[in-house]
């Protein structure tokens, strides 16, 4: 890795600046306001569409994808590119079968949706651990993330520099969470949104300017830099191998398109604005933005595999994960230069805003769910009646410090791994229970209750038996060997038996189902009647 | 299109966080707007009053609303298969069949990088199809529809002498009047706080 004290310092200070603003964010849009819990998990409600379509987009456009995919590309050519494409069409689903429906039958989270026309309690707390599973995976992925990049950009690999990054994410986002609830996070997300957005049309500008606008140059100097050659442009290089190897790509791809629309931070943003058609409408922004982003993200990894090489990427991180800001020091002008080392900086600060935002909008959303589902339905029938946001607060402290002990210990796991076993819990445990109560009337509480445990209980069980946890060189317990399940993606076999399960459990259950009460939660749902 | 007594809808859209723009303008004509009239309507001006549990029944029930409900399902389902058929398409032939992937289709470009270009493509004309079908074809009816329940409520409320009134669940409660508004049994939060929203006070 380039270390160097010009590009540390100008870093460091570029992440101060950005924490200040973050920070003054939250206490400015905290002012005045009463804890009510409408404020706390959606803000009022009151985002305009393009505002919650780049809060969308600044909460869904992880490091992960930023600085991952591109490595990805910049290592493997055309199989990087297989995971912006199912990040994208992921959208799709939320358009059309989740954003508008959900707004409309929610209040707060994804179980106010399932609970409706059901006996509340066993769904709630189903639905609420499920989602608390989920965002807990998804927010280690980005505090081992977060540990590993600024190790990686600030040469600072000591582990000390590694925790305490960690520890000082993890207080950052209590800290917005707790003190700014929706608002806040909203306003953060929207300004890194812009943020990562501006770094990254500035870098694809000057790759395609370094190749004077000719895409086939830069994918010709992309092969020829590979050391693969032509077949760095077509698929097989990281997923050609055996067949395993092969049905693990497509449980993948599984997972990312069916699992978005089962993110509870994702579904907690289409609460923040006023209707239905408004959800509708930032969604549409999202989608630009993030297809936007991930084509450009594609002409990033090409351009490092041709103007910094395959090798070098590989030599700095063998993930990859260095490519785009290896990528910025050659544009800027390389070894040395000023320009080089501002936009080092600035593709580092970039990644460390984005972190902070994805994971205020993780926390939040889990809290919602301890809070208004799992606390809420636990919570002794004589115990003292605690306001549900003071609730709410002390979650996101506790999620916090899970976080950060769940994100010192796995330090070691691969990201891109964790992300995608949160995309599989998610596809597996949410999304059918979610299309179900939206789609099916006879769905039933036995339906929903087998549905959510039916995905989350086996994701989890064949991520604990497959080579990920045990039985190869690189797994988490090198030693020992109780590993049976080929696949380190789940989602193949545990998305289809979450839609059984729910659908088994709805057959076989005596109860009646409600004909009014799906008659009630077809109206609302698409027209909006009666919605909070 | 037909207005509900009692309502000005001037006044109504003016600083209304609920409303916002309905289409307008181009293409407008090409979907007849389904009619939003429903025999709740009429029986419950003739005095009666129906539950909210009826209210939904009726309009469930509704030509409109089962218009509303076929022209969502006409556009939703054909297309979700479409997109999920060619995106698992695309994956299986990626990780199957390499040999046709790479095949040079103009200089650099293989057939595996028009097929990719093309699934962010596909998806762009999808988003723009569905937002523009739901706008022309869906938004004004759903309001329509939106408003006979809110109204239906509305009646029942007033015409109640208890107050406050059981079972509002109007869709737009009037601002200021939070705390009348309960989640009805079995939905929604367990407890409302009992504190007013901000909704309106800020921007």
């Amino acid at each position: 890795m380039i270390v160097g004290g010009d590009h540390q310092t100008l870093a460091l200070l570029l992440f101060s600046a950005f924490v200040a603003a973050t920070l003054a964010i939250t206490t400015w849009v905290s002012r005045n306001r009463h804890g009510s819990a409408e404020e706390f998990y959606t803000g009022g409600r009151l985002f305009s569409p393009l505002e919650n379509g780049f809060a969308i987009a600044g909460d869904y456009m992880s490091a992960a994808s930023f600085l991952g995919i591109s490595g990805l590309i910049a290592l493997f050519g055309y199989d990087g590119m297989l995971y912006s494409v199912g990040f994208l069409v992921a959208w799709l689903v939320v358009l059309f079968l989740v954003a508008e429906l959900v707004r409309n039958c929610g209040k707060f989270t994804l179980a106010d949706v399932v609970a409706a026309r059901m006996s509340e309690r066993p769904v709630r707390i189903a639905a609420g651990t499920s989602s608390v599973t989920v965002s807990v995976l998804y927010l280690v992925a980005q505090m081992v993330g977060a540990g590993s990049l600024v190790a990686l950009l600030l040469g600072g690999t000591s582990d000390a520099a590694r925790n305490w990054t960690v520890i000082g994410v993890g207080a950052l986002m209590v800290v917005y969470v707790s003190l700014g609830g929706m608002r806040a996070t909203t306003w953060i997300q929207i300004v890194k949104a812009v943020l990562l957005m501006a770094g990254t049309i500035t870098l694809t500008v000057l790759v395609l300017l370094r190749f004077h606008g000719n895409i086939d140059a830069l994918l010709d100097s992309a092969a020829d830099h590979s050391g693969h050659g032509r077949e760095f442009l077509a698929p097989g290089l990281k997923y050609g191998g055996d067949w395993t190897a092969r049905f693990d790509f497509i449980s993948l791809g599984l997972a990312l398109v069916l699992g978005t629309a089962g993110l509870p931070h994702i579904l907690s943003r289409f609460y923040t604005v006023p209707t239905a058609r408004a959800a509708r409408r930032s969604v549409v922004w999202s989608i630009g933005l993030i297809g936007g982003f991930y084509l450009m993200t594609i002409v990033l990894g090409f351009g490092a595999a041709a103007l910094v090489g395959s090798a070098e990427v590989k030599a700095s991180n063998p993930a990859g994960n260095t490519a785009v800001a290896l990528l910025a020091y050659d544009l800027g002008g390389g070894a040395g230069s000023t320009g080089g080392t501002v936009l080092f900086a600035v593709v580092a600060a970039v990644a460390f805003a984005t972190i902070l935002a994805v994971v205020a909008g993780i926390t939040l959303a889990s809290s919602a769910s301890v809070a208004h589902d799992l606390y809420a339905s636990l919570r002794r029938r004589h115990a003292k009646q605690r306001s549900e946001v003071a609730v709410a607060r002390v979650a996101s402290v506790g999620i916090g410090a899970v976080a950060i002990g769940l994100g010192l210990l796995a330090r070691d796991l691969n990201v891109a791994f964790l992300v995608g076993l949160a995309f599989a819990v998610a596809a597996s445990a949410n999304l059918p229970v979610l299309l179900y109560s939206l789609f099916w009337g006879n769905f039933t509480t036995r339906g929903a209750v087998w549905s959510v445990y039916g995905g989350l209980v086996p994701a989890l069980f064949l991520v604990l038996v497959s080579p990920v946890v045990s039985g190869s060189p690189e797994s988490l317990f090198p030693g020992v060997d109780f590993q049976f399940f080929p696949l380190q993606n789940p989602g193949l076999v545990s998305i289809p038996l979450g839609f059984l399960a729910g659908w088994l459990g709805t057959v076989t259950s005596r109860e009646v189902p409600d004909e009014v009460g799906y008659a009630e939660a077809e109206v609302r749902a698409l027209t909006g009647a009666g919605a909070v | 299109m037909e207005k509900q007594e009692g309502r000005d809808p001037a006044a109504a859209r003016i600083d209304d966080p609920w409303y916002d723009a309905l289409a307008s303008g181009w293409g407008e004509l090409d979907g007849e707007p389904a009619s939003a009239t429903v025999p709740a309507q009429q029986r419950a001006d003739g005095g009666e009053r129906l539950s909210p549990a009826e209210i939904y029944l009726e309009v469930h029930r509704s030509a409109a609303f089962q218009e509303v409900r076929r022209r969502y399902r006409r556009f939703v389902v054909p297309a979700t298969a479409a997109f999920f058929a060619w995106y698992l398409a695309y994956v299986i032939t990626a990780v199957s069949a390499p040999g046709l992937m790479s095949r040079p289709v103009a200089g650099a470009v293989n057939v595996a990088m028009v097929a990719g270009l093309a699934q962010f493509l596909s998806t762009f004309l999808l988003t723009w199809a569905y937002a523009r079908h739901a706008r022309l074809r869906r938004d004004r009816a759903a309001l329509e529809l939106r408003w006979v329940v809110f109204e239906q409520n509305q009646q029942n409320q007033n015409g109640r002498t208890a107050p406050p009134g059981p079972g509002v669940n109007g869709s737009r409660p009037a601002r200021g009047d939070q705390h009348a508004r309960r989640p009805e049994p079995g939905r929604g939060a367990r407890r409302n706080d009992g504190q007013g929203t901000t909704r309106g006070a800020h921007r």
